[in-house]
């Protein structure tokens, strides 16, 4: 095996204190080694940086590094956020190193990823790190040559006083910088000055990925690591009842088999503390081929689970939840679901007097739309390293959370919160998986047992099945039309296993005189979690199908109409708690529609669908064009417009949104997760099936409204309104309204 | 467990592995050569994908008796003594192909080895040569205008 470089040390915080307004930490300073690997490590020595705040190192011979807080799955944060910082920091760009930061949430104030949310919550304290770093900079230049800050220039990481010609680079001032008081008041630049933030600019840690570097969990190594696999029951509703081992052990390079117990009985888990099965087997030996055969040769028994009822921690409170006992099947799910549509559910919201616009109407337009649970299957399988000793307690993780991890490990594994020691590994996707660190505890559990340094690694069997899916949704949309054939009411009623995903705030919400959304849920022992854009995903698909089947309905162009609707809902907004922006969900629309050259071209012969949605603060509209080649679609060109504020990286943003469109495509065409008796029937990537490249879209042109709104996000948005633009345009191609996904099930049905 | 002898990279390496192990568990585990990825172990996502003799194979597919004398070449083996970085991987940083990144590598290697059999390769050959590794970020478009990149800058 080979010697880890990672060098351990304690980092040495020598003195801390809260920059106010900064989001940052400031003052300290530290000798160590924080690479993660060893392939950065053999780049970098161990040298003196010279820490001006939590975010910015310096060396004396002029290295600059900025450190990324939140996690990286893709979305390209350790480019965007280190851009922030040198917008104001204003060193040599193209001479920056950027790192991944350890899990320090008290030093970078908010480190996580998800919900789109990155780009928002790091807009003023990024900036404001940069800012107050340069202007300590520029106070050691001052104090060096005796002349005031105003008179000094800053760029490229030279700091110049052109009275006297005299200029020193951020590595000859750092020293004398970060012994000085920190600035009072930081000023950041306006929108117009910037010269980094807009423009396009490479992933900073391409070359590291192209060559294949260690950069992710599963190529983490340290000494005398184990391997250790876990065995999980074959299906929902199952538990571990006993296992014999002997076989197992006896294999060649296994140390030990024994059972694990994740969560405690008393633990309250929190909303990303989702588990679906609490006692595992674990399996832990020299290498993973070696751990793999030995896992074959467990003979464990399982038993039903009972019904069981916990009170989970919920948005500040608790709430009751309950784990059915039983077998679920897709089938039963599906007739369930229907079921709960002709029952009474829940109001979520209501405007007007839904019931007498429909027993009014002339003619009433009712469609059922369903959706199945979705695999993330992040291309890097699930995987944590640990180390626990007595001294601490060491992780290399990979997830989006690291704070709420905390205080489950401390919980679960008993570890004080001030031992515990996390290096955020680059996440080989995530798509909402990595939201769930259920691993890492597995990880520090078997770690603990075999008293040795681990590597817990899943298989994408492992991976595929244990649940945390996207719920299986259904919804209803019920539209009421007048003699004159005006709406005169919507109504949508729709839930899932086990949770709905009716958004009853968003459009069309606002824009009907009468509505009335209503939702429901079915409590299920599979477990579910977040997936790309949650909830949004599926209602984006149906409420955007049946609009494109109301606007023909109606005799209008559905592009057209969405407008006619939102300027309808700005003019004269109904109701109360409408969480859209019209004129920015207008514009996403307008950008679409000229780009799309949509006008010229819809005509009987163009197969295009259009589709918009807002979610996660940010808007997006997409106009599909397809064609059907052997009776399979094919995706000619995909036109995206998005508004998600000012672009700080237009090259990692346009990327961004390509991706969502593909995944949304692969989704929505292919994706789905069928369950008979409790067990997952698709288990690995040749029998579920993701997009390749032979069906990714010909073209897809990405436009940005320019704004100087404070950026959000687009991990998300982009990729709810793609499902329906798809089923609109594949309507057009093949006269086939479709309603459940996959949607080329449905397609392919004769 | 049986010791064998492998060219990798070049390079002659003897291990000491169960003759049934798949060559992506040497490389990673054994030699240390984690360029080549795991994904699904089934030969379905291309993660692993190396050279054997030239041409683009599934390591998770291949055990390491079956190798013999042929010779393997990772990510770690493409670039030559005379380039800084290999022209496909130059292709791929100026499109900035790459998100999460996890699959590059693999993506990499069958575009590379596509590259030798078919050094202009026309959209449909790209996706058919291309179609056993899969992006779960979608970057094909980046992915396929790369290789049209790198085809250009080598003729």
């Amino acid at each position: 095996m080979e010697k880890s470089q990672n060098n351990q040390s304690r980092r040495s915080f020598l003195k801390v204190t809260s920059l106010t307004g900064g989001g940052m930490m400031i003052g300290f300073s530290w000798l160590a080694n924080l690479v993660p690997n060893e392939a950065l490590a053999s780049a970098e020595t161990v040298k003196e940086w010279i820490q001006l705040n939590g975010f910015i190192q310096i060396t004396p011979d002029n290295k600059v590094k900025i450190f990324c807080p939140n996690p990286e799955f893709g979305t390209n944060v350790m480019t965007s956020l280190p851009m922030m910082v040198n917008e104001e920091l204003q060193a040599d760009w193209t001479k920056v190193v950027v790192e991944m930061g350890d899990y320090d949430t008290p030093r970078f104030k908010t480190q996580f990823t998800g919900g789109s949310r990155g780009m928002a919550m790091a807009w003023t304290p990024l900036r404001t790190a940069g800012a107050t770093a340069r202007m300590m900079l520029l106070q050691a230049a001052a104090n060096e040559w005796n002349v005031p800050v105003s008179e000094l220039t800053v760029s490229n990481g030279l700091v110049a006083h052109n009275g006297s010609n005299r200029s020193l680079n951020f590595g000859a001032l750092a020293t004398a910088a970060s012994k000085l008081p920190k600035p009072e008041k930081v000023v950041l630049k306006k929108t117009t000055e910037f010269t980094l933030i807009g423009t396009p600019q490479k992933n900073k840690v391409g070359k590291d990925i192209v060559e294949g570097h260690s950069l992710f969990t599963m190529d983490y190594k340290h000494e005398g690591m184990l391997i250790a696999m876990v065995i999980h029951p074959p299906a929902f509703g199952m538990k571990l009842k006993s296992f014999d081992a002997t076989e197992a052990k006896k294999m060649p390079g296994i140390k030990d088999v024994f059972d694990i117990q994740v969560y405690k009985d008393d633990y309250v888990r929190a909303g990303f503390d989702t588990r679906a099965f609490n006692k595992l087997i674990a399996v832990v030996g020299n290498s993973t081929w070696e751990v793999m055969n030995a896992r074959k040769k467990v003979i464990a028994q399982w038993e039903p689970i009972e019904t069981t009822k916990e009170m989970v921690a919920s948005w500040g409170g608790k709430k009751e939840e309950t784990t059915p006992a039983g077998l679920e099947s897709t089938e039963e799910h599906m007739k369930q679901m229907h079921a709960m549509q002709q029952k009474p559910a829940k109001v979520l919201r209501k405007d007007g007097d839904p019931e007498v616009a429909f027993a009014k109407a002339k003619k009433v337009i009712e469609r059922t739309y369903s959706a199945p649970f979705l695999s993330h299957n992040p291309m890097e399988p699930i995987s944590c390293f640990a180390h626990i000793t007595d001294e601490k307690a060491f992780f290399v993780a990979p997830i989006q959370i690291p704070e709420m991890m905390k205080q489950n490990i401390m919980a679960n594994l008993d570890i004080p919160g001030d031992k515990i020691e996390m290096k955020l590994a680059r996440m080989g996707g995530g798509f909402g998986r990595r939201a769930y660190g259920h691993y890492i505890v597995e990880a520090g559990h078997i770690s603990k047992k075999a008293k040795a340094p681990v590597k817990l690694i899943y298989t994408r069997e492992d991976d595929m099945t244990n649940g945390i899916y996207r719920p299986t949704y259904m919804v209803t949309y019920k539209a009421a039309l007048d003699e004159k054939n005006n709406v005169t009411a919507i109504h949508i009623k729709g839930g899932g296993i086990p949770e709905g995903a009716v958004h009853e705030n968003r459009f069309p919400a606002g824009a009907f005189d009468n509505y009335l959304a209503e939702g429901w849920e079915i409590p299920s022992n599979i477990t579910i979690g977040a997936f790309r854009a949650p909830g949004s995903n599926f209602i984006a698909s149906a409420e955007q199908t049946f609009l494109d089947e109301l606007a023909e309905a109606i005799g209008k162009d559905p592009l057209d109409y969405r407008i006619e609707l939102l300027k309808k809902a700005k003019a004269n907004p109904v109701g109360k708690n409408n969480e859209y922006d019209a004129d920015r969900y207008i514009a996403v629309l307008e950008l679409v529609k000229e780009k799309s050259n949509w006008s010229a071209s819809n005509n009987k012969n163009a197969h295009r669908g259009v589709a918009a949605y807002f979610c996660h603060s940010s808007y997006a509209a997409h106009v599909i064009d397809v064609t059907m080649k052997n009776g399979q679609p094919v995706v000619e060109k995909v036109v995206s417009a998005m508004d998600c504020g000012f672009v700080v990286n237009p090259e990692g943003a346009k990327n961004m949104v390509e991706g969502a469109v593909v995944d949304g495509i692969g989704n929505a065409l292919y994706g789905g997760m069928r369950i008979e008796k409790g067990v997952p029937i698709q288990k690995n990537l040749n029998q579920y099936r993701i997009i390749r490249h032979k069906e990714a879209p010909k073209k897809i042109d990405v436009h940005f409204v320019q704004n100087t709104i404070d950026p959000t996000g687009l991990g998300e948005p982009p990729f709810p309104p793609i499902f329906g633009a798809l089923a609109n345009a594949l309507y057009k191609a093949t006269g086939k309204r479709l309603y459940n996904q996959p949607y080329l099930n449905e397609l392919t049905k004769s | 467990m049986s010791k064998m002898n492998l060219k990798v990279n070049g390079k002659q390496y003897e291990v000491d592995v169960d003759p049934s192990t798949p060559v992506l568990w040497v490389l990673r585990d054994h030699l240390n050569l984690i360029g080549t990825k795991f994904g699904c172990g089934v030969g379905s996502c291309g993660a692993c994908t190396i050279h054997l003799n030239g041409r683009a194979l599934k390591s998770c597919q291949l055990p390491v008796s079956a190798v013999g004398t042929q010779e393997i070449t990772t990510i770690e083996g493409i670039v030559t003594q005379l380039e800084e970085i290999h022209p496909v991987q130059k292709a791929w940083l100026e499109l900035d192909v790459a998100q999460c990144g996890y699959c590059q590598t693999g993506q990499i290697m069958a575009a590379v080895s596509l590259l030798k059999t078919k050094p202009i390769p026309t959209d449909d050959e790209i996706d058919s040569a291309m179609s056993g590794n899969i992006c779960r970020c979608g970057t094909y478009l980046r992915i396929k205008a790369a290789i049209h990149q790198a085809a250009k800058s080598s003729k």
